[in-house]
């Protein structure tokens, strides 16, 4: 009988204590951020998308060689004489036109190697964390700032220089030494 | 009444008396239900601190009428296994027995639907016509766990009938009427002729009305959560157990109706606890229409009343339901045949025990 009478109790009082609980909850400020009118602060070192500078960049091809999913591909033509690409900001020559710079954003995993290695600091991680596609072809980027037209134009102007450089070559050869085996042992 | 009125006023009793019926549909139930489901959503979202629904109109006030449409739009499916004619009139039937229990709410002074002297027993007979609804959803499904969630419902809706009627027989052997305009009419002029506190009764016996009285409106509104299947005694619906219980196979506006009965219901057993036991459609302290000597303000202003102390107990309903956890199919029947009938019959004697005193 005690016991009985002490459930009753029981079970009125703890119903009571959760009542005034979440009555109390009901005037609560909320903790609702509401995501997309307002956004929380990312933290200073958080890797999102990538982000390519390619102004600064020498082309050296040890991003796509530090990254563990192969997501970026790089294809470069070198310069011929003459031609003047600049330097980066952090005053490395440029010698290389960077005819292909694709990142598949996909295949990332948002790893962060590919920044380390940079040697101009061209390649790093925004911030931007909203970048859904309805194509998955949309989700690769293209950030050499050369147009397929001057790619293609950069490297028939280096495979004529090359050209150009054998005819010389072949010609210097033909008429300087006439016997090339020998000559080019003597270089080495 | 206003019944009599639409009568004269269309020449016809029978068009007048349906036009009079459909009047708390129209006007009350479906716009209630929508803002139910709205405050619903609000009052649990503010409960765990969340905002919830905030997009769709100001104040996302406009969000249950796109569920709605929603709703509407879906498709009606029927499971090829379904018992079909079973199926289809399940829904219908549940709110029937909700919308019929609308008839005899004394909505104010002018306006009761049907003005009959078995006002609070008809309700209760008819308020428990939905447990054969959910019993034929359950069962039509063809699915183990709707049938499971119509079983238990059923059982928790017959065992819940007995204290919760236990309590209303506490009461009306005070009060002396089953008419529920009457009820409402005798608790008049200010709060404290509520029947929750004591009623209009001279002498000591007020005072020693008053804690039974209050037991057997706790006793009833605990029963009353039990038999619209309400948290904390959802199992016949339990989500994490049975999916969604009897209305498991049902899409589209069937699904809706299930929800439109579902809250009609709570409504209603709430009108109940109010005509009953915080006076009706009277107002707790006078009226502006009388003061102003404004005589067709009288009725609108109890109709408010009727509804705001309605709306208000709807509201403690929710608030309960996002506080308590599910009870256990044990635990439920426990507390039925253990605790709410022996109280609610200890009640009954000692209210019969006062009623002797002179």
């Amino acid at each position: 009988m005690k016991e009985y009478l002490r459930n009753t109790w029981l079970g009125i009082y703890t119903v009571l204590v959760g009542m005034k609980v979440t009555l109390s909850h009901l005037f609560k400020p909320k903790v609702t951020i509401q995501y997309p009118d307002v956004r929380i602060q990312l933290p200073e070192r958080a890797r999102n998308r990538l982000y390519v500078n390619i102004d600064d960049c020498i082309g050296c091809d040890q991003c796509s060689r530090a990254c563990p999913v192969d997501c970026i591909e790089i294809e470069t033509v070198k310069a011929v004489p003459g031609e003047n690409l600049g330097i980066t900001s952090n005053g490395k020559r440029k010698a290389l036109w960077v005819t292909k710079f694709d990142i598949d954003i996909a295949k990332c995993c948002y790893c962060g190697l590919c920044v380390y290695p940079c040697p101009t600091e061209c390649i790093w991680m925004t911030d931007v964390y909203e970048f859904s596609e309805y194509r998955r072809e949309d989700l690769i980027y293209h950030f050499s700032n050369l147009s397929p037209e001057e790619a293609l134009q950069k490297k028939l102007n280096y495979k004529k220089f090359e050209e150009e450089k054998a005819r010389q070559k072949a010609a210097q050869a033909t008429t300087a030494n006439p016997n090339p085996k020998q000559d080019s042992g003597n270089e080495n | 009444m206003i019944s009599d009125y639409l009568a004269e006023f269309f020449g016809n009793k029978i068009l007048g008396y349906l036009i009079s019926a459909a009047l708390p549909l129209f006007l009350w139930i479906l716009p209630y239900a929508l803002y139910a489901v709205y405050a619903e959503r609000k009052v649990s979202a503010f409960m765990q601190d969340r905002i919830g629904p905030n997009r769709v109109g100001p104040k996302g006030l406009l969000q249950t009428i796109a569920d709605i449409l929603k709703l509407i739009q879906k498709e009606d499916i029927v499971p090829a296994s379904a018992d079909k004619p079973l199926f289809v009139t399940a829904p219908y039937v549940i709110f029937a027995g909700t919308f019929a229990a609308f008839a005899a709410l004394p909505f104010s002074s002018v306006y009761i639907g049907s003005n009959i002297d078995l006002g609070v027993f008809y309700i209760m007979a008819v308020s428990s016509f939905s447990v054969i609804g959910i019993l034929m959803a359950g069962w039509a499904g063809n699915n183990k766990y709707s049938l499971y969630g119509a079983m238990r419902s059923v059982a928790q809706i017959v065992s819940y009938e007995v204290p919760a009627l236990l309590a209303i027989v506490t009461a009306v052997m005070v009060i002396g009427t089953l008419n529920l305009n009457e009820i409402s009419q005798m608790q008049t002029s200010r709060f404290w002729n509520w029947w929750i506190l004591g009623g209009p009764v001279e002498g000591i016996q007020k005072f020693l009305y008053i804690i039974p009285m209050i037991i057997a409106f706790i006793i009833f509104f605990i029963a009353s959560l039990a038999e619209v299947n309400r948290t904390p005694f959802d199992i016949p619906e339990a989500e994490s157990e049975l999916v969604a219980g009897f209305h498991t196979e049902y899409t589209g506006m069937k699904f809706a109706m299930f929800f439109l009965a579902e809250y009609g219901n709570m409504f209603v057993v709430s009108a109940i606890s109010v005509s009953i036991f915080f006076g009706g459609w009277q107002s707790p302290f006078g009226y502006l229409g009388n003061s102003l000597g404004i005589n067709w303000l009288i009725p609108i202003e109890q109709v408010f009343w009727f509804l705001f102390k309605g709306s208000l107990l709807v509201l403690v309903q929710m608030w309960l339901r996002w506080t308590l956890p599910r009870l256990r199919v044990d635990q439920l029947m426990s507390l039925c045949w253990k605790y709410l009938t022996p109280y609610a019959f200890i009640n009954l004697v000692i209210v019969g025990i006062i009623t002797l005193i002179k």
